[in-house]
């Protein structure tokens, strides 16, 4: 329905001092991102083909590092297999309910509107919020929900939520979407404030009769921008899930339940020092990253079409 | 409900004066739009729960924290926990104003530094040709999707240390003005709401290219650049203990406060209004930020 436009300005010619203008504009954030963020995450890659235990200088091992994690490493397996089904179930499970809640909301207007965004935005805002469910959930029977079952008769000891591996992962998985509703989300709240009534008058006009047609042929187009914004922050979220096994299940978990790759990162950055072991981790997750980003930017750009 | 008072009245035709956006479109209906509000109040109070508790046991007396079967909500609110808060503040060798200033200032440059360079550099992605600039543009993509966590933690010392920023305040600020997010989200919303024949008039009319970007684009992407002040400064506010920073008075009000309760079950009260305490002001932005991302009316005034 919608052409996608010329994206740039047409009559400005391609070198010389409109060029030099782009260079000066760009220049003071490009810099500062290629010192702190390119540059580290280079040196990283280059470590991840050493041996280095952060006390002597790394020396060259080529793709052993590869090597051993794939057919040596059971752990590194199982945490694989675990980040893969959480991913798969908090990435799109996170994105699509932060974009349905984001658009129902958009509905509301003035002040309600922003309650509500501040409501659902809630978990998001304190940084560590996952006291509260260990809280909620504790294996004791000081715990609200054993308190309340014990009290209601269910069960006749507290259950070890965090502890038996029949509850972690579907707990996991419910704290992770449940802090979902962050970057994503506000940005969607925000871009769907860009798309202009207008066209939902025009497209009533042409005969779109239902909100799901609506939603189809105009919003998801025009939100294409924020969508693509979106997909990156809920795949990378999804992926480097690992924090929340951390502090809910404690490391290492149960039977490695809940063992996730960047449970394995951590463990080998920050307590074992092989480094470069943990770099050649966080290069596989970040190609498992873009790898889905890719399948899901296809998928973005053909909606609506 | 003064709102749908509001609703009720356009409806009637009764305040004819009223904005555009304060009106709803013809093919929404009164029943689903109470329908939609129910659910999502619904909702909102499971994911707001946790907040309350938050609140509820900022007020509780230790004996009511550590109590069977416990209890939701506060039954014999106390201060206690926050005068206990000040005492414990007032024993460490730093004063704590001081710890409280190094964030809030490390917050406001940071977000600030973030929002306008962001801005500039995207506006040339969106709008402008460079040489490059592709090339350009996927590394910032890329660079968004390594998650690496502690493993640029080393290769981050050592450029902080080579440029001689360890214990300065540059190592906190710096870094922060040129995350790769706030790049791509400020080019995807200048992507969607500025219109390029907007910009090409302007030019046209002689106007630079500075004051295009702030006079013209910047208010068009307003609810963009309000979106990245909180996710800036709710992670700036954040900040806990950096690898870069050794001197006492320079360390952030976030470490401090987690210095304070990271002494177990007796200071379970203390901690408790310690979180309380520091959601205040992130909270403040948010609503403040929020209340301002308004529907941006880029496409009146042109024809198609």
């Amino acid at each position: 329905m919608f052409k996608r436009k010329e994206k740039v300005i047409r009559h400005l010619p391609f070198f010389g001092k409109e060029n030099l203008t782009s260079y000066l504009m760009s220049a003071p954030y490009m810099l500062i991102f290629i010192t702190f963020n390119v540059l580290p995450i280079l040196i990283s890659i280059v470590l991840s083909f050493t041996y280095f235990n952060m006390l002597q200088s790394p020396s060259f091992i080529g793709i052993e590092n590869y090597l051993n994690l794939l057919t040596n490493d059971d752990l590194f397996i199982t945490g694989l297999k675990n980040t893969i089904i959480m991913a798969i179930c908090i990435g799109p499970g996170g994105y699509i309910l932060s974009f349905l809640m984001a658009w129902l909301i958009n509905e509301m207007q003035g002040a309600l509107r922003t309650i509500m965004i501040f409501l659902f935005y809630a978990p998001s805002i304190s940084g560590n919020v996952y006291f509260i469910w260990t809280y909620l959930f504790s294996s004791d029977s000081y715990g609200l929900v054993n308190g309340v079952m014990l009290d209601a008769g269910f069960i006749n000891e507290p259950i070890r939520w965090f502890q038996n591996p029949d509850y972690m992962m579907i707990l996991v998985v419910c704290v992770a979407l449940w802090t979902s509703f962050g970057t994503g989300f506000l940005t969607f709240a925000a871009g769907l404030k860009g798309v202009s009534r207008t066209y939902y008058e025009a497209a009533m006009v042409d005969g779109v009769t239902n909100r799901w047609q609506e939603l189809y042929y105009i919003t998801l187009p025009i939100m294409r921008p924020q969508l693509l914004f979106g997909a990156i922050m809920s795949i990378s979220g999804g992926f480097g899930v690992g924090g929340i096994c951390n502090a809910l299940c404690g490391f290492p978990s149960t039977q490695y339940a809940v063992h996730t790759i960047m449970n394995h990162l951590e463990d080998y950055g920050g307590s074992r020092y092989e480094m470069g072991y943990a770099c050649a981790i966080a290069v596989i997750l970040t190609l498992l990253i873009v790898g889905m980003n890719y399948i899901i930017r296809k998928l973005i750009e053909r909606v609506g079409e | 409900m003064t709102l749908s008072i509001k609703d009720l009245k356009s409806k009637l035709g009764m305040n004819k004066g009223a904005h555009m956006s304060n009106m709803r479109l013809r093919n929404r209906s009164t029943g689903g739009y109470i329908a939609t509000l129910i659910f999502l109040l619904l909702f909102a109070s499971i994911m707001v729960l946790p907040m309350v508790y938050v609140v509820a046991n900022a007020f509780k007396p230790l004996s009511e924290l550590w109590i069977f079967p416990p209890r939701f909500f506060v039954y014999n609110p106390t201060g206690k926990n926050f005068s206990d808060l000040v005492e414990l503040m007032n024993t460490s060798t730093v004063p704590f104003s001081r710890y409280i200033f190094n964030t809030v200032f490390i917050a406001i440059c940071g977000t600030v530094g973030n929002v306008l360079l962001s801005s500039c550099c995207a506006y040339v992605f969106a709008r402008r040709r460079m040489v490059g600039g592709k090339a350009y543009f996927s590394i910032v993509r890329y660079a968004l999707m390594f998650v690496g966590g502690s493993v640029t933690g080393i290769p981050n010392f050592l450029v902080m240390s080579s440029l001689g920023w360890i214990d300065t305040y540059w190592s906190y600020i710096i870094p922060a003005m040129g995350t790769s997010m706030g790049l791509y989200l400020m080019k995807q919303f200048m992507e969607q709401m500025v219109p390029v024949e907007v910009i090409e008039a302007a030019r046209i009319d002689g106007c630079g290219e500075m004051k295009i970007l702030f006079r013209i684009v910047m208010p068009m992407v307003k609810s963009g650049w309000v979106t990245l002040i909180i996710f800036s400064f709710q992670g700036l506010w954040n900040t806990g203990g950096t690898n870069y920073i050794y001197e006492e008075s320079l360390k952030t009000f976030n470490y401090a406060m987690s210095q304070i309760t990271a002494a177990g079950i007796t200071r379970a009260g203390v901690s408790a209004a310690a979180s309380l305490l520091m959601m205040i002001v992130p909270i403040t932005v948010f609503l403040i930020a929020q209340s301002n991302v308004l529907e941006t009316m880029s496409t009146s005034g042109m024809k198609d």
